[in-house]
């Protein structure tokens, strides 16, 4: 147990803290209103942050990372939340699809795509869950026909989150029908600006488009651009959702942080009872609960980010996190709303911010593998309970 | 950095593991709740031949000199086994005794186990913030003077020195008085839990020489909180051993009992019981061990961390222990099952040292007031 810095990463902590005092960006909240614009903030944050070596702490040097390990990451995450520093963009390019491509990529996949991610060039959504195809995802009916250098696809996909402004896209697709459901499957990626897709924005609870129908017809898919290989495209997708079960915890803790900042500056401010909020016993026991949950979350991220410093590829425990960090974010969600009581209702307030993460967090315990699926995972494949369906 | 047991941490771990379960399984933890005292001499010599109950105190008071991590590491161990007896009073009153005045030549047969000690904070009408603390003390010929009631002092009655805090006119002040000093009345207060026992300790007109006063004002406040974030450490470290069992006893029975045809570690209900324990039980451990680390690297944030995991901890242990018994059914909520043991012991523990909501106002008034 040392959970102290060696030399070197005292000296990337310095460093990192030395750039981050010149480079920190304006505040901007996110809110239905911004939503666009703030994808814009975010993007522009990513390339300063690209620029400055610190994009992909823990990717390899040659294509655009900073070759460092997952301990100096878990460093980075603590450090921009003590800054204050805005959220990580692109968490399906850095969290999911990157790391995927450096796990199963070609040379070639490797040397077009990653660079890309890490500057905030390429925005990428995961087209998976299809309208039959949700929790169970090896039930997807998207078909992809091998037709000379090509994969031909037709089919539907939804609930796809970026699609809509997103250049690139991880598509999971059937190409061989007559084999085992898990067995027939194939990992595509695929340029948005084909021919051959349409995108139709669904509207969130909250107000904003934040994910996507896309219908796909007569789509070709340069045989090339298969991730991995034609027919093990379960694995593939499995590489891909066990890594941003693991990774995005650490973008998360900063954006947590933030919110949690936010109501207690609030509570500072606003009276009731004839005394500042922050001062009533009750909300007083909430709050703190709230920080012990963040807290719990950040030295979980830590632990296992730890571990994978080790193991080097993310295991099933890692719908742990994802379990952890989306019922946090909703139980603090709450605990907001408690806390401020009628204004946090207001969309003026505070320029919305509360009322956007209520509604926002409610979608937190769907996306990324339910609740219920997580727990499915813990309990067959971390504890070992026999398989349930 | 490292967020893992080191080496020589493990093999610690499973050394204290492999002599619970040798010198301590359920048939003796159940034999020494039935007596009074809940101690074992052989038992006790055999944690105090490890060198274990000076695990934490340095080479020159007699102890190993080994940090917050390792006694966490043998504290879970003993959660895991549901280990009865004083170690949490002997260890406080090592830890206070050495923050309070490291000379004391108490401190030698503490951490070998020749005598045994015990802290009386707790009153009737107070809780554990040693602020409260209303038992005087006044000067007397010779030294000082205690009159008033402790409550809830763990391990009274089988130890040899029970250190007192008293308020005085300059402050608090501890005294380490001889538990067969004329005055000292010590009276079970039988609980819940029967593996680690409750007293309260009465001290009428007890005198005490200048030589048993081992602090007083701004020293003893800070030696007794220092002390006391060490204990509550020990106790949170022994709720997650105690989390741990718990854990693996359940889904072991979820793999083997069977119902509708089926072992019922297949049905998603029961499945999902189990996730949540393990992610409260894993959660509690980053929690834990992160608090122990900072008692000796990061001393200015140990106080949190320290209320970060015993808040956790305390709500977790209780949720993890609850499933505990729901996964089994009807021979969970039998007198016959061990898990009886550790369902009482959670909970006396999550009472112990303040519970979740204690340790929540003492983060707000950290977190809230900065």
């Amino acid at each position: 147990m040392e959970l102290g810095l060696t030399p070197s990463e005292t000296k990337f902590r310095d460093e990192l803290r030395g750039w981050l005092a010149k480079h920190m960006p304006a505040k901007m909240v996110k809110t239905v209103e911004t939503a666009a614009a703030y994808h814009e903030y975010l993007k522009r944050w990513q390339r300063t942050l690209f620029e400055g070596g610190y994009a992909g702490i823990n990717w390899p040097k040659e294509y655009g990372g900073r070759g460092a390990t997952f301990i100096e990451q878990a460093i980075f995450q603590e450090e921009l939340a003590l800054a204050d520093a805005p959220e990580r963009m692109g968490t399906i390019g850095q969290g999911l699809v990157g790391p995927t491509i450096i796990a199963v990529g070609t040379e070639a996949q490797k040397k077009r795509y990653l660079p890309k991610i890490l500057s905030g060039e390429e925005v990428w959504c995961q087209g998976f869950s299809e309208p039959n195809a949700g929790s169970d995802l090896a039930a997807l009916e998207t078909k992809g026909v091998a037709d000379g250098d090509d994969f031909v696809v037709n089919g539907q996909k939804i609930w796809t989150s970026y699609a809509h402004i997103a250049e690139q896209c991880l598509l999971v697709v059937r190409t061989d029908p007559a084999a085992a459901k898990h067995k027939g499957l194939t990992c595509l990626l695929v340029d948005m600006k084909s021919p051959g897709i349409s995108v139709r924005p669904l509207k969130m609870m909250s107000g904003d488009s934040g994910f996507n129908e896309m219908f796909f017809t007569n789509l070709r898919v340069p045989k090339a651009n298969v991730l991995g290989q034609v027919n093990d495209g379960w694995n593939v997708a499995i590489t891909a959702l066990s890594n941003e079960r693991a990774n995005l915890g650490s973008g998360l803790y900063v954006m947590f942080k933030r919110n949690l900042d936010a109501v207690i500056e609030q509570a500072r401010k606003l009276k009731r009872g004839g005394r500042a909020v922050s001062q009533d016993p009750v909300l007083r026991q909430r709050l703190a609960q709230a920080y012990v949950d963040l807290e719990v979350f950040r030295l979980n991220t830590t632990r296992s980010l730890s571990q994978l410093n080790k193991t080097g590829a993310p295991g099933p425990e890692g719908s742990i996190q994802k379990l952890y960090w989306s019922e946090l974010n909703q139980r603090n969600a709450q605990i907001a709303m408690e806390v401020l009581g009628p204004y946090a209702q207001l969309t003026g307030f505070d320029e919305g911010r509360f009322v956007y993460n209520y509604l926002r967090s409610r979608g937190n315990t769907i996306e990324a593998g339910t609740s219920e699926v997580q727990r499915n995972i813990i309990a067959q494949r971390v504890l070992g309970l026999p398989r349930s369906y | 950095m490292e967020f893992e047991l080191s080496k020589p941490q493990k093999l610690l771990q499973k050394s204290a593991r492999d002599l619970f379960a040798r010198e301590c399984p359920a048939k003796r933890v159940r034999e020494l709740m039935a007596t009074d005292t809940a101690l074992h001499p052989e038992l006790w010599s055999a944690v105090a031949e490890q060198g274990w109950l000076g695990l934490h105190l340095s080479e020159s008071c007699g102890g190993l000199g080994l940090s917050a991590v390792e006694l966490a590491v043998v504290a879970e161990e003993m959660g895991r086994a549901c280990f009865p007896g004083p170690f949490l009073g002997s260890v406080w009153a090592s830890a206070l005794i050495a923050e309070a005045n490291p000379k004391s030549a108490l401190l030698e047969k503490l951490a070998n186990g020749e005598t045994r000690g015990a802290v009386a904070l707790v009153e009737p009408d107070t809780g554990w913030n040693p602020a409260e603390v209303t038992l005087g003390a006044t000067t007397a010929a010779d030294g000082f003077k205690l009159s008033g009631r402790k409550s809830f002092v763990s391990d009274a009655a089988v130890a040899d020195t029970i250190v007192c805090v008293a308020r005085t006119g300059e402050g608090p002040a501890l005294f380490a008085v001889p538990a067969k000093a004329t005055g000292v009345k010590i009276v079970a207060t039988p609980a819940l839990d029967a593996t680690r026992k409750l007293y309260d300790v009465l001290f009428e007109d007890v005198k005490v020489g200048g030589a048993d006063l081992l602090a007083i004002g701004p020293s003893a406040a800070k030696a007794l909180a220092r002390s006391l974030d060490m204990v509550t450490l020990c106790a949170a470290a022994d709720m997650l051993g105690g989390m741990q069992w718990i854990l693996e006893d359940a889904v072991e029975y979820a793999k083997t009992r069977q119902q509708f045809g089926k072992v019922i570690g297949s049905f998603q209900s029961v499945q999902h019981m189990c996730a949540d324990m393990l992610l409260w039980t894993e959660s509690a451990r980053s929690a834990v061990y992160y608090a122990a680390w900072t008692m000796d690297q990061e001393p200015e944030n140990s106080s949190r961390f320290v209320s970060i995991a015993k808040a956790y901890v305390s709500d977790g242990s209780r949720e993890v222990a609850n499933r505990g018994v729901q996964v089994h059914g009807g021979i969970g909520f039998t007198w016959e099952h061990d898990l009886q043991l550790y369902y009482k012991r959670s909970k006396a523990s999550e009472i112990l040292f303040g519970d979740a909501a204690y340790h929540r106002a003492r983060l707000a008034d950290m977190v809230l007031d900065a």
